[in-house]
């Protein structure tokens, strides 16, 4: 299953399948994913049952309840705090406008690790909602917060964000001051890399005419999904954030390539949405619908891909290491044993996910350019879309 | 759930990340991208430039060679008609020199032949006014000395021969 992901992965973004059939094979793969994912969630969850323990108590359970799910979902997942090492964890600030209760700011410590409810609010598998006197949730109050915490992957954002102004800025300036001359040092790393995004994608993808205007968006893209791809890779603090395996962030940036793709979208691309020419009157009752199906579909999909390829990795990756302990737990030498096995396939995807982190970059950013280059493109530059 | 935390996108996150990404986008957009791809842009089009500029001038360097090459040529044909042409002047000059010389030298022998031809037709108008004088005298002297007898005439003869000191042949 893990290989097929990645086969799909990479296959898709090469050759060009049909989207629907895409979105097809991506839905099917999420589920085979999360049906994994939520196999080992229900472990955990019947081993915690059958504990009967208290929720402040679960972390003091030993190592023969160690739960891979909790861990994998414990990495994946957003949180507030940014959990460092053992039990020392950062906190983070969180924010919440209660349109009742106005705007809360407080520090996530309050919350002790989810043990504990502050001001009318808990932790509620990393969620925070409203709680009753007695600790309980209260659905209806819950339904009126807006939780804009600084999370660790807000954080890990802004950490992104700042160094690509940082690197990019001081780029530009040696690019001003060594005018003409061949680049050097962070310049010559990272030249390339926007050599390939303006003349392989940009270029490729929407036309000598037209890609400049866009190739702000699709280096700010391409750097950003790179970065943070990179950095959830860095196993410690300050990496180890999954930012683009939370389908939040993949929403955002295909929402953005939603609103560029509809706001440049020409006469002609609209046309052969709403009212495809040469095709006969009765058929458009059906290619219509599609068409604009389509219109959602494809930065569906980009959301989709982007986000169950690095998720998938990680869960993956982490499977792999989480088996030391799953053994470990029946017997102490079979853990020992299996390690060596296990460390070699965590590395082995640790690489994978490195490769997956360019390729994933590329394809977000390729695909992007793909359907802004269709948005623009002449109609003198007309190639079948029927076939 | 935690799966629900997976699969459902959290506000806070979108918002975040857009207003992130939209800073992000605008400050690098006209602080990094824009500087970056016009210098980038430039050091090609230089780059582009120079090599258009060296092969104009090896193109150049060719087309100079070759009307070096064609001047030389044209140099050495020059060169090779004004050699020629000395050749014919020289040859004509020869020639004529030669005629005149030898048109000269006919009138010379012209002139000389003339010039023996009168002499010529003067010494026999001489000798023949001498003989003419010469024969008068002859007759005066024969007639003046009674000629007697036919040896006393031819002894006269002899002797006004021997006189006269002409030598006929």
């Amino acid at each position: 299953m893990s290989g097929l992901g990645y086969i799909c992965g990479r296959k898709e973004g090469a050759c060009p399948l049909s989207k629907l059939t895409e979105a097809l094979l991506r839905a099917v793969f999420l589920t085979l994913s999360l049906a994994l994912a939520s196999w080992t969630v229900a472990q955990a969850e019947g081993q915690d049952a059958g504990a009967h323990a208290p929720a402040h108590e679960i972390s003091a359970v030993d190592a023969a309840e160690f739960s891979a799910g909790d861990l994998i979902m414990g990495h994946i997942a957003d949180e507030h705090g940014w959990h460092v090492a053992g039990d020392f964890s950062i906190p983070l600030p969180v924010i919440i406008y209660d349109t009742q209760r106005g705007l809360k700011v407080f520090s996530s410590a309050r919350f002790e690790h989810g043990h504990a409810a502050y001001d009318g609010y808990k932790l509620d598998d990393g969620r925070i909602v409203a709680v009753d006197a007695e600790g309980h949730k209260d659905e209806a109050a819950s339904a009126n917060i807006w939780d804009i915490s600084i999370t660790k992957n807000t954080l890990t954002i802004f950490l992104v964000v700042a160094l690509m102004l940082w690197m990019f800025i001081s780029i530009a300036k040696s690019y001003g001051k060594r005018a003409g001359q061949a680049p050097k040092g962070m310049q010559s790393l990272l030249e390339p890399v926007i050599l390939f995004v303006r003349d392989d994608v940009a270029k490729g993808a929407i036309g000598e005419k037209k890609y400049e205007r866009f190739m702000p968006f699709l280096l700010t893209t391409f750097f950003v999904i790179l970065f943070l791809n990179l950095i959830g890779l860095v196993p410690f603090f300050p990496g180890g954030a999954t930012v683009t395996g939370n389908i939040a962030v993949t929403f955002t940036l295909s929402l953005i390539v939603l609103i560029i793709v509809t706001v440049n979208g020409n006469a002609h691309y609209w046309r052969h949405i709403l009212a495809m020419p040469g095709v006969p009157a009765w058929v458009l009752f059906i290619l219509t619908p599609v068409e604009i199906l389509g219109v959602f579909l494809k930065p569906f999909v980009l959301m989709i891909r982007l986000f169950a390829n690095i998720a998938a990795g990680h869960i993956i990756g982490l499977s792999f290491f989480s088996l030391i302990f799953v053994f470990g737990a029946t017997s102490a030498a079979v853990g020992y044993g299996v390690s060596v096995v296990s460390l070699a396939f965590t590395v082995f995807m640790f690489f994978l996910e490195v490769l997956v982190a360019f390729i994933q970059a590329y394809v977000f950013t390729f695909l992007a350019a793909l359907y802004i280059g269709a948005a623009v493109e002449e109609s003198h530059e007309h190639k079948e879309s029927l076939v | 759930m935690l799966l629900a935390s997976l699969v459902e996108p959290a506000f806070g996150l979108i918002f975040w990340m857009t207003l992130s990404f939209g800073i992000g986008f605008f400050l690098l957009a006209k602080f990094a991208w824009k500087p970056i791809l016009k210098a980038l842009h430039e050091r090609e089009r230089s780059i582009e430039d120079a090599i258009g500029e060296a092969k104009k001038a090896r193109e150049e360097v060719a087309a100079m060679k070759a009307g070096n090459e064609e001047l030389l040529q044209q140099a050495r044909n020059e060169r090779d008609g004004m050699l020629k042409e000395a050749r014919e002047i020289r040859d004509k000059e020869i020639a004529q020199a030669k005629e005149r010389a030898k048109a000269e030298a006919d009138a010379l022998l012209a002139r000389a032949r003339e010039d023996i031809r009168n002499e010529k037709n003067a010494a026999l108008a001489e000798m023949k006014n001498q003989m003419g004088i010469l024969s008068i005298q002859v007759a005066e002297r024969i007639l003046k000395e009674k000629l007697g007898d036919q040896a006393a005439q031819d002894a006269l003869l002899q002797k006004v021969l021997k006189e006269s000191d002409l030598h006929l042949q």
